[in-house]
């Protein structure tokens, strides 16, 4: 079976590559594969290199060296057109800070991926709101963000990311800007839909949420530290 | 992304900030209305003067004494080196020339009883009447065999019956003091309307037999020669013949001019043209001050929404998309501005008609859409080129 991510000695170098002394590597050959259905944690303390791991993962920054597939995919040499059409349908984005449109209503917010996707607006309309209401918000469709709770706005994001039906599920400390009662739903969130299907990488510094993952990839000084992928 | 959702979302943006927004549309609009109303001005006034001229028909030539010159400086009193019977004898030039009226006028004090009113006296033949200028309303205009005989007769204009007469009852057949000499009124011409006021037009003359005028004025020499030609295209073969008799005469092009009401129309519509254009054009600079207060709202925007321009990109949005979405909110704002503008110069050119003819065209109305347009591409186009170009990282970072 093809895997939804593959890495194969991915390097991530920052500064000028002129001078060696600048050069900061942020990740160092890191190779590793997440298959479909998977549930899998990367964690790992600050610095260690998770956010740029998360950002190539997500398809918006590029590998200095080694190779990237999504859904068996090479995106080494995509234009930077290709790249975002292909994130748009392989990758379902959430962030800590839910990032949703202040001034939109929630079913708007959840549109979003498929406007850029070239759905006629009906149809948006009608695949969004299945989605809110999967993620219990169908009675909020029109609510703005300020109207929401942290834990409605970040089923919101998670309802937005999941409405390209997505190969796979990214969230950055998807917990982080929650209290832990309401981070405990979202967490419960997750791994129903890991339990639907849903191929999930969720990156948090957090021991207590990372252990909920089926899977750890630890990172530490831009390398995988528990070895094995 | 399709256009009707570019649309939509940029509106949507737009509604975000409403007074912002209605600021910073504030100087298209002000710009747009002022060229719409100054243009409409202009073809208010173009379409006033032609339709005077062509009042005075089209076939009509008019001989001054001199050089006339519309490039420099008014025109000199010159008097004329031809006389009546020169004029006369350019009535027997024959085809297309069909008659012509020469006359003499001069600044006049006139006097009834206790009334005194400073207009002008003209001396014409008994043909002016014929050349439409002006038309009899009450009594009569003088005759042949009254010129002949030099009467002392008059025909006053409008102004002169309500300056003497106070307007009310019949002045025929009462007595006048022009310049001290009695003058018989006979006859009353209608009022001329839709002149610019002033004391320039037949309201204020009074009209006498040019014998008559040349006893009372002094003046031997005609100030002024109107020709009739048979129609309008024979203007150049009537100009050619007039001229060929003054140069018999030994008279040079210093000495005359013949103007053709066509190209006295055309010189001064052109004129007027420029005038309009030149207004319009410093109204026009108010557009672009107010393409710079939305190319820097513009770049405002984009800073302030560095993280949704991250997000965007990080659900796929394109560079093109973004680039499209800054660009499509700035023409909005710039054409809603224009709309309302159009609007507003529209209303006040509609209201101003009620003093002055004004004209709104479809053609200004266009224009004004399309620069409005075009202002907010131009406008645009720097800050959504910055917005389109942001990384999405960085952009997601934004704080």
């Amino acid at each position: 079976m093809v895997p939804v991510v593959e890495f194969k000695n991915v390097s991530r170098v920052y500064g000028d590559p002129a001078s060696s002394e600048s050069m900061v590597k942020a990740l160092d050959r890191v190779s590793f594969e997440v298959v479909k259905g998977e549930f899998v944690a990367i964690t790992g303390p600050s610095g260690s290199g998770k956010s740029t791991l998360l950002h190539l993962i997500g398809l918006m920054d590029r590998q200095s060296a080694g190779e990237i597939f999504v859904d068996g995919i090479n995106t080494k040499n995509l234009s930077d057109n290709k790249l975002a059409k292909l994130r748009n349908e392989k990758i379902g984005l959430v962030f800590q800070q839910f990032n949703l449109l202040r001034a939109t209503p929630a079913i708007v917010n959840v549109e979003l991926p498929l406007v850029y996707r070239g759905i006629s607006a009906s149809g948006r309309h009608e695949i969004a709101k299945n989605e809110l209401i999967k993620v219990g918000l169908g009675d909020r469709l029109q609510n703005r963000p300020s109207q929401l709770s942290g834990g409605q706005q970040q089923r919101v994001a998670i309802a937005r990311a999941l409405v390209t039906n997505p190969s796979l599920l990214l969230a950055d400390e998807p917990t982080g800007n929650l209290d832990s009662k309401t981070g405990e739903e979202i967490i419960k969130l997750f791994e129903d839909l890991h339990e639907g299907g849903v191929t999930i990488i969720l990156v948090s510094h957090d021991p207590n949420i990372a252990r909920r993952a089926k899977r750890q990839v630890v990172i530490k000084d831009g390398r995988i530290a528990n070895g094995h992928s | 992304m399709d256009t009707v959702e570019l649309v939509r979302s940029a509106a949507r943006a737009i509604r975000t900030n409403k007074t912002r927004s209605a600021l910073t549309t504030l100087g298209i609009i002000i710009g747009v209305a002022a060229v719409i109303l100054l243009v409409s001005i202009g073809n208010g006034l173009q379409a006033f003067v032609t339709e005077e001229f062509e009042s005075l028909g089209s076939n009509v030539l008019l001989i001054s004494p001199g050089k006339v010159s519309f490039s420099g400086g008014p025109p000199r009193n010159v008097e004329a080196k031809f006389d009546f019977s020169d004029v006369r004898q350019m009535g027997d030039l024959g085809d297309p020339i069909v008659k012509v009226s020469g006359m003499i006028s001069k600044g006049a004090t006139m006097k009834y009883r206790s009334k005194t009113y400073f207009g002008n006296l003209a001396g014409v033949g008994e043909e002016y009447l014929e050349f439409g200028n002006v038309e009899i309303e009450a009594g009569k205009f003088f005759s042949r065999s009254m010129l002949e005989r030099s009467q002392m007769v008059g025909v006053i204009g409008h102004k002169v019956y309500e300056e003497l007469f106070g307007g009310v009852g019949n002045p025929v057949g009462r007595e006048i003091d022009v310049t001290g000499s009695k003058v018989e009124v006979i006859g009353k011409l209608k009022e001329k309307g839709g002149g610019l006021g002033g004391n320039s037009d037949e309201n204020s003359f009074v009209l006498m037999p040019v014998t008559t005028a040349m006893k009372v004025t002094g003046i031997k020499k005609p100030a002024a020669v109107m020709v009739r030609i048979r129609d309008a295209d024979s203007a150049a073969a009537a100009s050619r013949k007039i001229k060929n008799y003054f140069y018999r005469k030994n008279l040079t092009d210093d000495d005359f001019t013949i103007l053709e009401p066509k190209e006295l129309l055309e010189s001064i519509t052109s004129f007027l043209g420029v005038v309009t254009g030149a207004l319009s054009g410093i109204a026009a600079i108010s557009l672009v001050v107010g393409g710079i207060g939305i190319a820097n709202i513009m770049l405002v925007s984009v800073t302030e929404r560095t993280r949704e321009i991250g997000l965007r990109k990080a659900l796929g949005a394109t560079n093109r998309d973004i680039l499209l979405q800054f660009l499509i909110e700035s023409i909005l704002l710039s054409v809603v501005g224009g709309g309302v503008g159009i609007g507003i110069g529209w209303g006040i050119s509609a209201i101003l008609r009620q003093f002055i003819e004004t004209a709104v065209t479809a053609g200004s109305v266009m224009m004004a859409f399309g620069v409005s347009a075009g202002v907010g591409i131009v406008s645009g186009l720097a800050p959504a080129v910055r917005a389109s170009r942001l990384d999405p990282i960085e952009a997601l970072r934004y704080e």
